[in-house]
């Protein structure tokens, strides 16, 4: 046991007196979730948009006042000419343009149903999606609110109530995914890189002709980097909560304790990466490469796996981060308890006890 | 006997490493392998420290097979490998402390044995091991292969990128260490070096040319060797390496050492063939064979 802890120790000189990897380690989730939770958007505000208004009279006039009040839309420009329409778009700063036909308001009053056109610059085709629903919106209500006093016969009216995320705020929806991303990069990345660096300076040669076993190797390796990722996903919620208010409604031990299970499945990925990569570098392509890239894009994290085609849906299951994000999700914002997610943490623990099995058997007791 | 060798052999993918090796250390010895590099010197260290296994044939280390009781060995013995590997960002004492407790053990414990070397880097303590110099580097590798006190040391080439001076000091603590009864296995491309030695082994290209004391080995060599020197040391090379009858020579120090392919040689039919060559101030005289010179012929 003093062997280990011995072992341990040196784990944390080595950790605490490289500048880059604490840095890796402390300043790169505060970055990355401060960087999610602001620039990364999919609600609209301010956009500019601009007017191409035929009839000029009373009724245009209202709408364009109502989409100026809401905050969502500024009105930057007045067209009075068709051809001014493509120019405006190949400028860049007009992400809409709004025309209204003739005679809009007798039409109107005639009952002949005038029609309104958006124009939506689709450069950016979630961006144009939500300026068109909006707008629409918004004549949607004044229609309604003009209509009020007539009956109308034959009307559904569709009501929609957004739970768990009301707000809609996609904050809720990166937080989890950041912090997986960043408990898989740190624990996984820092281990493989840490395991390496010791067969890289020779270092490995002496740690195998001493009385050390590998699983106390591999062990005093990996618990300085539970230590700090439990550190770090404690950071990354307290920011959540107090910066940007993700509620967590389930159990914090809970959310605890599945942080704690994914964040030994990354070690032990890490661990499997080393033993498979000779040097410090082959160790960070692997991790970067191998973990980073399926952790973003498979892992349900930014593109929702259940509209992505069938072999990419199938190859998700074997993500760890899967799993975890549904965890996640489950907890902090549905406030679920264990008996809703225990399947998602059963296959996370299966996923951990074969990466860990698979590990002890490949680490080499000689240099061959 | 400490460690014994029978017919080892070891390959890499199409370089024979290791080419039929056996030979014996008796325990308490200092004993060398000397060989250039890529002779094969690490891969034997690393056989029988147990790092790699060898294709065919068997070694034990303190009568431990190094296959079957590779634990037991990785217990007892010390290994300083030839590339500097401590941690390089960690202070003397904090290496020191650490390699101290994973052979379960204290600085405090062993201090006697280390002490002579300690004193000399101890002033350093607090300094990292990557900021020290190769002599200092060295001494603390090798305190850090002694602290648990091994019954066998390897030490893989200890002395390679070492200035002089320490490479003295260096030997001294060795001859020491060997007083307190410890098996030293120690390898070095110097031959200065090997004179110090017990008994040396010349290894070159994976095989044993010879084993002896250096007093000894030294009579293997056959031939009798001239010192030559002139006024022109490199017109001196080119007109001997174009006789006829030169069977070695090559610059050793300020001399050429010098060995005819005939028994029966005559300096003065030499020294006619130089003046000839437009050589003057010719000195030829007679001199004994050095470990070195053994090694060259013994190579050829």
């Amino acid at each position: 046991m003093r062997l280990f802890l011995g072992f341990v120790k040196k784990e944390f000189y080595h950790i605490l007196r490289d500048r880059r990897s604490l840095f890796i380690l402390f300043g790169m989730p505060i970055i990355q979730i401060l960087l999610f939770g602001f620039a990364i958007t999919n609600e609209i505000n301010h956009v500019n948009i601009a007017i191409f208004d035929h009839s000029k009279d009373v009724t245009t006039h209202e709408i364009i006042n109502k989409i100026s009040a809401s905050s969502y839309f500024t009105i930057n420009q007045l067209i009075n000419n068709e051809k001014d329409i493509e120019s405006v778009f190949k400028k860049g700063k007009i992400k809409a343009v709004l025309i209204f036909e003739r005679d809009f308001n007798k039409k109107l009053i005639t009952n002949k149903s005038p029609t309104v056109q958006i124009i939506a610059d689709a450069t950016d085709p979630n961006t144009a999606n939500t300026i068109s629903n909006y707008i629409n919106a918004i004549i949607q209500t004044y229609v309604k609110e003009i209509n009020k006093d007539v009956p109308v016969v034959y009307q559904i009216n569709a009501q929609s109530h957004m739970v768990y995320n009301p707000e809609l705020k996609s904050v809720f929806m990166f937080v989890p995914g950041v912090m997986t991303v960043i408990l898989m990069l740190v624990s996984a990345m820092m281990t493989s890189i840490s395991i390496t660096r010791e067969k890289e300076l020779g270092t490995m040669e002496i740690l195998l002709v001493s009385p050390l076993k590998p699983i106390q190797v591999i062990a005093g390796k990996v618990i300085p980097y539970v230590f700090l990722s439990v550190i770090n996903a404690m950071v990354i919620i307290v920011l959540s909560i107090f910066i940007f208010k993700m509620p967590v409604q389930g159990s914090l031990i809970l959310l605890g304790f599945e942080s704690v299970l994914f964040i030994i499945t990354a070690l032990a990925l890490g661990i499997l990466i080393s033993t498979i990569s000779a040097t410090q570098q082959t160790a960070m392509m692997i991790s970067l490469m191998g973990l980073m890239l399926p952790v973003i894009i498979l892992s349900g994290f930014i593109f929702p796996v259940g509209s992505m085609p069938l072999p990419l849906q199938i190859i998700s299951n074997i993500i760890p981060a899967k799993w975890f994000i549904i965890i996640l999700k489950a907890i902090m914002l549905k406030g679920v308890g264990i008996m809703y997610i225990w399947k998602e943490t059963l296959i996370l623990l299966a996923m951990t006890l074969f990466f860990i099995i698979l590990s002890t058997k490949k680490y080499k007791i000689r240099l061959e | 006997m400490s460690i014994t060798l029978n017919h080892i052999s070891k390959s890499y993918k199409n370089v024979q490493a290791l080419n039929d090796i056996s030979f014996n250390v008796k325990a308490g010895e200092l004993f060398g392998l000397i060989g250039p590099d890529g002779a094969g010197k690490t891969t034997l260290f690393r056989i029988l420290t147990t790092l790699l296994t060898a294709d065919s044939g068997s070694a034990t280390v303190s009568n431990f097979d190094v296959v079957k009781d590779y634990k037991k060995i990785r217990n007892s013995v010390g290994y300083m490998p030839g590339k500097f590997s401590l941690y390089q960002d960690l202070t003397v004492e904090e290496n020191l402390n650490f390699f101290a407790t994973i052979f379960g053990t204290t600085i405090k414990e062993n201090y006697d044995l280390i002490k002579d070397i300690y004193v000399q880097i101890e002033p350093f303590k607090n300094r990292r091991a990557g900021k020290l110099s190769g002599g200092m580097k060295q001494k603390l590798a090798l305190c850090c292969a002694l602290i648990h006190k091994p019954e066998v040391l390897f030490l893989d080439e200890p002395t390679t990128g070492v200035d002089p001076v320490s490479r003295k000091e260096f030997w001294d603590m060795l001859k020491r260490l060997q007083q307190t009864g410890i098996t030293i296995l120690v390898s070095t491309p110097y031959m200065d070096e090997a004179a110090l030695c017990d008994r040396i082994a010349f290894i070159q290209n994976g095989s044993i040319l010879e084993i002896d004391s250096p007093q000894e080995i030294v009579k293997h060599f056959s031939k009798t060797l001239y010192n030559i020197r002139a006024h022109n040391m490199y017109q001196l090379m080119e007109s001997l390496s174009h006789y006829k009858h030169t069977f070695s020579a090559y610059p050793f120090g300020e001399y050429v050492h010098y060995s005819d392919n005939r028994m029966d040689m005559n300096p003065n039919e030499l020294h006619m063939y130089l003046v000839s060559k437009g050589l003057n101030e010719i000195i030829i005289e007679v001199t004994q064979p050095t470990i070195e010179d053994t090694f060259m012929a013994l190579a050829k």
